[in-house]
């Protein structure tokens, strides 16, 4: 076992090439480029080499960071990305989208005094080689067992899941409401951010593996649970995502030109309306767009309006800059590229013309309270502080709910009062035999990696129950 | 894939059936619910009320009105061609019942969604009087259908070059001079629906109609489709199509209609500048190949 000598961690962490703020707001080009292989040998040897593995406690699916960071050092990136595809079978997504700053990285030895280790980059870094390299995963080959597993939607959760157990040897297919596979990397997280191509890429992989993907499916809809136990599988996996979107509750929100996030990001990216009139669906081009919110949805819903042509845009939200939900990445390229911050700001109703287009919103200045359940600080109205932001287009990303579409139609599958499908935590076991259910149909919105967390102890849950049953 | 076992043109080519093989949808679809068809990779998520459907032959029918540039794009597809994608049977279906006297009205391709609702209505014992009506002859559809599931069938064009000259609504009047039907199922133009729920909501009839605002995953995912039902806001794809009409805001609904109404423009100017072009590097051959 090396050592890494102490001078190391004085190296400053190497910066990821990125597109210039004011070219990459006019496009829908990917926003950071990618790391050379020098950048990603030079960064890896800042790695300390902890014994005890900080990091990997820090990711939610324990990914071998330091194996996999050594590998890269020596210029090994063959043997980098097996190492990572043992636990995590999307890292091209992972290393773009998650919250790297509270788990692996916020936990790296090096950020103590200086900046962690560039965890996420490398991960990228490393899968982004294979797929140019076109290595695959080299799973041993397996016999099938002749089971059959359904998997419902095709997000991080149903994917990880039908990955794992295609490489037992059972026949697993997919069933996918949207006509496009991937959940919420297909419809919600922008092409600037995560190219669909990697996540096709992903999808191929496992077709390649045996997978079978049924675009045009709502379970519950056109097929129920009872008839895909009917149709002879043995278990089910449910990871339709928390795809209902939250609405305001505030007056004039029907007004043309307010939107949740969902849809104005399912037109940009399912239906790939920035490419309008070559593509046939149609997005508004707000001259003055405000989003509200402070999470992913709102940082990608912002980014994409100044793609489109935005003279203006703002990210309204209710409490302070702390207690943003976004990724730090997603908030400072917003800044960079324009995108104008209204904090401890909340709107309380929309105003419209005539014609029932929207024209502005009255907002409330907040001040912040004591904590609430969630452990960040209450914002508390103003009094008398009441404001109109002008806008034309209002993108509404304050989070969504349980879609009841599948969970109604399965009248004794258990649900929590919020109407998500209540599953043990530690193996994904619903209240009706052989159903599964995990991602953020099970915790709420939550993110990309938790819900692939999820489908692996699932993944794990159903194998033992195949075996056991014989 | 979802291939058109047969196309049919209607109202001299201006409505289009397709029946499409889609043997789930056909198996599950009930009257009064709805599927999404996109025709191909850049084509639109369009919802289209299932006229008909027959689950032994694994098919369903839809017709449409050539109105914009999906639809003509639709219309381009022959016997044999496949739709891309079809999603469904979406929405609730049509509550049936047997209430006794129903007046069934369908306005334009509005016939067509509101056919399978009347048979069905039918088949449980209603006496069922229809009311059908066009801007004129050539425009109206399923009349002998209609005719064959009807007590009563009534018809009108706004000209008069066919049945009763009038809309729809006069005809209704006529009706509740000697009537008190039990329901009312009116499916046409947001404007018709809107003049048959204020016509029946003096004397209390209880009222359906079915609404299709601008949708796009169908499966109350985006919004969308949110429409104001007795004050408050629900999605028409999960929670309609239909709702009562007395309680539902048309305003609302017409100017949320009209929310693309610049791009629709830009987008058939874009395909007719398309055409014109493919016509220009059409013409040099034709008359190459004609020397
Ligand atoms: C805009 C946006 C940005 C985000 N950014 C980040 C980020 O940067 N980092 C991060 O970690 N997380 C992010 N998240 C959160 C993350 O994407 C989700 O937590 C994650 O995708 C959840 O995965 P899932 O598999 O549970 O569900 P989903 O990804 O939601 O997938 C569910 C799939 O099931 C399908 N489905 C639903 N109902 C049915 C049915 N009845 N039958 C068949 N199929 C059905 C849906 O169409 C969908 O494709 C973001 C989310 C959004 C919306
Ligand atoms: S069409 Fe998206 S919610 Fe109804």
């Amino acid at each position: 076992m090396e050592t890494a000598p102490k001078h190391r961690e004085k190296k400053p962490r190497v910066s990821m090439p990125e597109q210039e703020p004011d070219q990459r707001a006019g496009n829908f080009q990917e926003v950071p480029l990618g790391y050379t292989a020098e950048m990603a040998v030079e960064e890896a040897s800042r790695c300390l080499q902890c014994k005890k593995e900080p990091c990997v406690s820090g990711c939610p699916v324990g990914v071998d960071i330091p194996g996999f960071v050594r590998c890269i050092r020596s210029g090994e990136f063959g043997p980098a990305i097996q190492k990572i595809w043992a636990t995590n079978s999307l890292p091209a997504v992972c290393g773009r989208v998650c919250p790297q700053e509270i788990q692996c990285e916020g936990r790296c030895v090096l950020g103590k005094k200086g900046e962690p280790l560039a965890i996420g980059h490398l991960e990228r870094f490393a899968a982004d080689f294979a797929r140019d390299a076109c290595i695959s995963c080299d799973a041993a080959p397996v016999r099938s067992t002749g089971k059959k597993v359904a998997v419902v939607g095709s997000g991080p959760a149903g994917l990880t899941v039908a990955g794992d157990l295609i490489a037992k040897g059972h026949q697993v297919t997919v069933f996918e409401a949207l006509h496009k596979t991937g959940g919420v990397l297909a419809y919600g997280i922008p092409e600037f951010r995560l190219p669909k191509d990697i996540v096709a890429h992903e999808v191929a992989q496992l077709e390649r593996m045996g997978v079978r993907f049924e675009c045009n499916m709502v379970i519950g809809v056109t097929l129920t649970l009872d008839e895909l136990f009917e149709e002879g599988y043995d278990a089910v996996f449910l990871g339709v995502g928390a795809g209902l979107p939250r609405f305001m509750d505030i007056p004039g929100e029907t007004l043309i030109g307010v939107m949740s996030a969902n849809e104005y990001l399912s037109r940009a990216n399912l239906m790939k309306a920035y490419r309008f009139p070559e593509y046939d669906t149609p997005i508004p081009r707000g001259r003055n767009v405000a989003v509200i919110g402070g999470g992913n949805v709102a940082t990608d819903a912002a980014r994409s309006a100044l793609r489109l042509g935005a003279d203006r845009v703002s990210i309204v939200y209710r409490r302070s800059r702390q207690e943003m939900p976004a990724r730090a990445e997603e908030i400072r390229h917003a800044e960079e590229e324009g995108v104008e911050l209204h904090l401890l700001t909340n709107p309380v109703r929309f105003l419209g013309d005539d014609d029932g287009r929207l024209v502005g919103m009255e907002c409330l200045k907040m001040t912040l309270g004591e904590p609430d359940s969630s452990g960040r600080r209450r914002p508390v109205p103003e009094e008398g502080s009441e404001f109109v932001i002008e806008c034309d287009l209002v993108v509404v990303a304050v989070g969504s709910g349980a879609n009841p579409l599948l969970t109604r139609s399965t009248g004794d599958l258990k649900l929590n009062r919020w109407g998500y499908i209540e599953a043990d935590p530690e193996t994904g076991k619903t209240n009706l035999e052989g159903v599964w259910a995990g991602g953020d149909i099970v915790t709420g919105s939550a993110t990309v990696i938790l819900a692939m967390g999820a489908g692996r102890k699932a993944a794990d849950s159903i194998q033992k129950y195949l075996t056991e049953k014989g | 894939m979802f291939k058109i076992i047969k196309r049919q043109e209607m109202a001299g080519g201006t409505i289009i059936l397709n029946e499409i093989a889609a043997p789930r949808i056909a198996r599950k679809a009930r009257p009064g619910q709805f599927v999404i068809l996109k025709a191909n990779e850049t084509g639109e998520r369009i919802p289209l009320t299932m006229a008909d459907f027959n689950p032994r032959q694994g098919t369903i029918t839809v017709i449409y009105a050539v109105v914009g540039r999906s639809t003509s794009l639709f219309s381009q597809l022959q016997e044999g061609d496949s739709y891309q994608d079809v999603v469904g049977p979406l929405g609730r279906p049509t509550r049936l019942e047997r209430m006794g006297t129903v007046v069934c009205i369908g306005g334009g391709t509005g016939v067509a969604v509101l056919y399978p609702i009347a048979r069905g209505l039918k088949l449980l014992g209603n006496r069922v009087i229809s009311i059908i009506g066009a801007r004129e002859k050539e425009l109206l559809i399923l009349e002998d259908e209609m005719r064959a599931i009807s007590d009563d069938l009534l018809v009108c064009t706004d000209g008069g070059s066919y049945g009763q000259q009038g809309l729809v609504t006069d005809l209704l009047a006529q009706v509740l001079q000697e009537e008190r039907p039990d329901l009312v199922v009116a499916i046409g133009p947001v404007p018709m629906m809107r003049a048959v729920s204020e016509m029946t909501r003096p004397c209390n009839i209880k009222t359906l109609v079915s609404l299709n605002p601008i949708m796009i995953d169908g499966t109350g995912m985006c919004g969308g489709c949110r429409v104001s039902v007795g004050g408050e806001i629900r999605f028409a794809c999960v929670d309609g199509p239909e709702f009562d009409g007395h309680q539902v805001d048309f305003d609302e609904l017409m100017q949320r209609l009209q929310a693309y109404r610049a791009e629709e423009r830009q987008s058939l100017e874009c395909e007719s500048q398309s055409l014109e072009i493919h016509r220009c590097k059409m013409e040099p051959q034709i008359v190459s190949a004609a020397r």
